[in-house]
């Protein structure tokens, strides 16, 4: 296991204004009793609304923050008292900051990365040079990282985390403000690396593509709490989102009062049917459309991520207060 | 240690790089900051065309002290200034990107923005301490050569302490800096002047709590070999070494504490 985390809780001290002069104080639960594990070799989607817990975590997870209570373990230390140690095995992104020297080039900063971390000339030029050309930093390793355009800057970034090697990267929103073609590229690399390294992958994001596309479990965290992990398959099913069923009729027929059917959208001669599978199967209901009327064209459609996301949400227990 | 040298050594390197490549810009830069420094110096001699004494101390007295404070700030700037820009790496969270390299949290921030054009004003410090010591009549013994150079490090070493301190304010106060910039160049013109002109709490405060008597003051006095007029003895210049270690047991506390805090050790 890369990261074992049990019991995981982070609460602050917020301080407000309670009159002229006085001030009280609040505990704020940001983290309550997180419980994961995740092997090597995943790759984990970590998602949930603003200020649900999850930089919070991530901080945990990478050594910036001690927790209030619970264990963590990444890569078999304890991230808060062996800090540097775990630095050396372990790689992190921000979208939002940079790793790099603003002022200086790409370059300079790859060298003090190379110092700072101690790697070794002979696998700083390869992990270099692999980078570069994956990841195509030939034409602007040495403009002065203010001057990269934010595409270029990620992919910097990217490459800064991985000069050491680490066997855990930690992606915090790394697609945030790309254009399509950049996230595009940055997640085929993502993919390619933890396919041919085995690198572990742990990211947060609000882009939904990311996760399918990157990740093969998800974790769903909301108020502090996990709301749900799991293959993304898996949770289809355990929220029991409706799927749709979507046929061309030859003629207008009515299809109300199939069992199973939760809604349905007429679009001219186009039925979209929503169906619970779990009280209906799709053949099922596909006879039971035919029996009234001739399908001309059909299409089955899952439930977006989003929808088994919203579901997630919607499912939650009311926070407490 | 041999590690943080190497990035220190590579950062100069790339700094330097940089400085070189906009020539006249880094030689404005360094200008400026020297010219601002030495206004300072012909502000007191002016002074002093109008009156003969400071605080009981001549002009020659009084222009040492300056220089004292002078080099030993540019030293500290140049090496710890760069923890002024706390706050804002707090805010914007970049600290955090600190926290997950693996060196110390102080060194990063000491040395991975180190500014080269602070170097103005060192070397105008230096400058200001040279011919003020120069024209100062001091019979030019070895131990007074000694005194010198111990008591610029030393100097250097308590405004760093201070810096440190003061900045750590701003893990507390989300806009610390201007109660940091307070204590900070608040503690410089202190320490620039004279003790005795000061009125006998602040004098108190300069002396014991915030050290700045040690960088300026008591050594300018046991170099002259004048009697303090405040009545302490002729050897006070000598305490730097201990006084710069306990600023450094200091700030280094308050320093933990506050790091501590941010990352909510025991809260």
């Amino acid at each position: 296991m890369i990261i074992e985390v049990e019991g995981l809780r982070r609460t602050f001290r917020v301080s407000e204004k309670a009159g002229r002069f006085r001030r009280s104080h609040r505990e704020v639960v940001a983290v309550q009793d997180v419980s994961f594990t995740v092997p090597e070799g995943e790759t984990l989607g970590y998602v949930g609304p603003n200020g649900a817990g999850k930089s919070t975590t991530i901080k945990m997870l990478t050594g910036i923050l001690v927790p209030t209570a619970g264990r963590v373990r990444v890569c078999g230390l304890d991230p808060s008292r062996q800090r540097k140690k775990l630095a050396r095995r372990l790689g992190v992104v921000f979208g939002q900051r940079t790793q790099l020297w603003w002022d200086l080039p790409l370059l300079d900063s790859f060298e003090l990365l190379r110092d700072i971390y101690r790697v070794g000339q002979t696998q700083y030029r390869e992990r270099l040079d692999e980078c570069t050309e994956l990841l195509g930093l030939a034409e602007f390793l040495s403009t002065p990282v203010r001057q990269l355009s934010l595409g270029q800057r990620m992919r910097g970034e990217i490459t800064a985390a991985l000069l050491h090697d680490p066997r855990l990267l930690v992606l915090d929103e790394p697609t945030i403000g790309l254009d399509l073609e950049s996230k595009a590229r940055l997640r085929s690399f993502l993919a390619e690396l933890n396919r041919t390294k085995g690198t572990t992958l742990l990211l947060t994001t609000h882009d939904l593509d990311d996760i399918e596309q990157l990740c093969r479990r998800l974790m769903v965290i909301d108020h502090g709490r996990v709301l749900a992990d799991g293959e993304l398959a898996g949770l289809r099913g355990s929220v029991a989102a409706e799927r749709t069923l979507t046929v061309d009729l030859q003629e207008p027929a009515d299809l109300s009062g199939i069992p199973g059917v939760t809604a349905i959208k007429a679009d001219g001669p186009r039925v979209h049917l929503e169906f619970l599978p779990s009280e209906v199967s799709a053949a099922q209901l596909i006879t039971a459309v035919a029996a009234r009327a001739e399908i001309r064209d059909l299409a089955v459609g899952e439930a977006s991520i989003e929808e088994v996301i919203r579901r997630l949400y919607d499912l939650r227990p009311a926070p407490q207060a | 240690m041999a590690d943080t040298l190497r990035v220190y050594a590579g950062i100069l390197h790339a700094r330097w790089r940089i400085a070189m490549s906009y020539r006249t810009s880094f030689a404005f830069e360094i200008t400026g900051q020297a010219i601002g420094q030495l206004t300072e110096v012909v502000v007191i001699a002016l002074l002093f065309t109008r009156i003969r004494s400071m605080g009981g101390f001549d002009v020659t007295a009084v222009l040492l002290m300056y220089g004292f404070s002078a080099a030993c700030f540019g030293l500290a700037d140049t090496v710890v200034g760069q923890v002024e820009k706390l706050p804002q790496l707090i805010r914007s969270g970049e600290l955090d990107a600190m926290l997950i390299r693996p060196l110390g949290l102080l060194p990063q921030l000491c040395l991975l923005d180190i500014q080269l054009r602070r170097l103005g004003r060192l070397l105008s410090g230096l400058l200001i301490l040279g011919v003020a010591a120069h024209r100062a009549p001091i019979d030019w013994t070895w131990d007074r050569f000694l005194l010198v150079g111990l008591c610029t490090v030393t100097g250097a070493v308590i405004f760093s302490a201070i810096f440190v301190a003061a900045c750590s304010i701003s893990f507390w106060v989300v806009e610390g800096s201007e109660l940091a910039n307070a204590v900070t160049y608040g503690g410089t013109a202190f320490a620039s002047y004279p003790l005795t002109i000061y009125d006998r709490i602040l004098r108190r405060l300069m002396a014991y709590v915030l050290p700045g008597a040690f960088i300026s003051y008591y050594p300018t006095v046991t170099l002259l070999g004048i009697r303090d007029p405040l009545g302490l003895p002729g050897w006070f210049g000598w305490l730097g070494p201990v006084v710069a270690l306990l600023s450094c047991l200091v700030a280094g506390l308050i320093w933990r504490t506050a790091v501590r805090r941010y990352r909510g050790t025991g809260s």
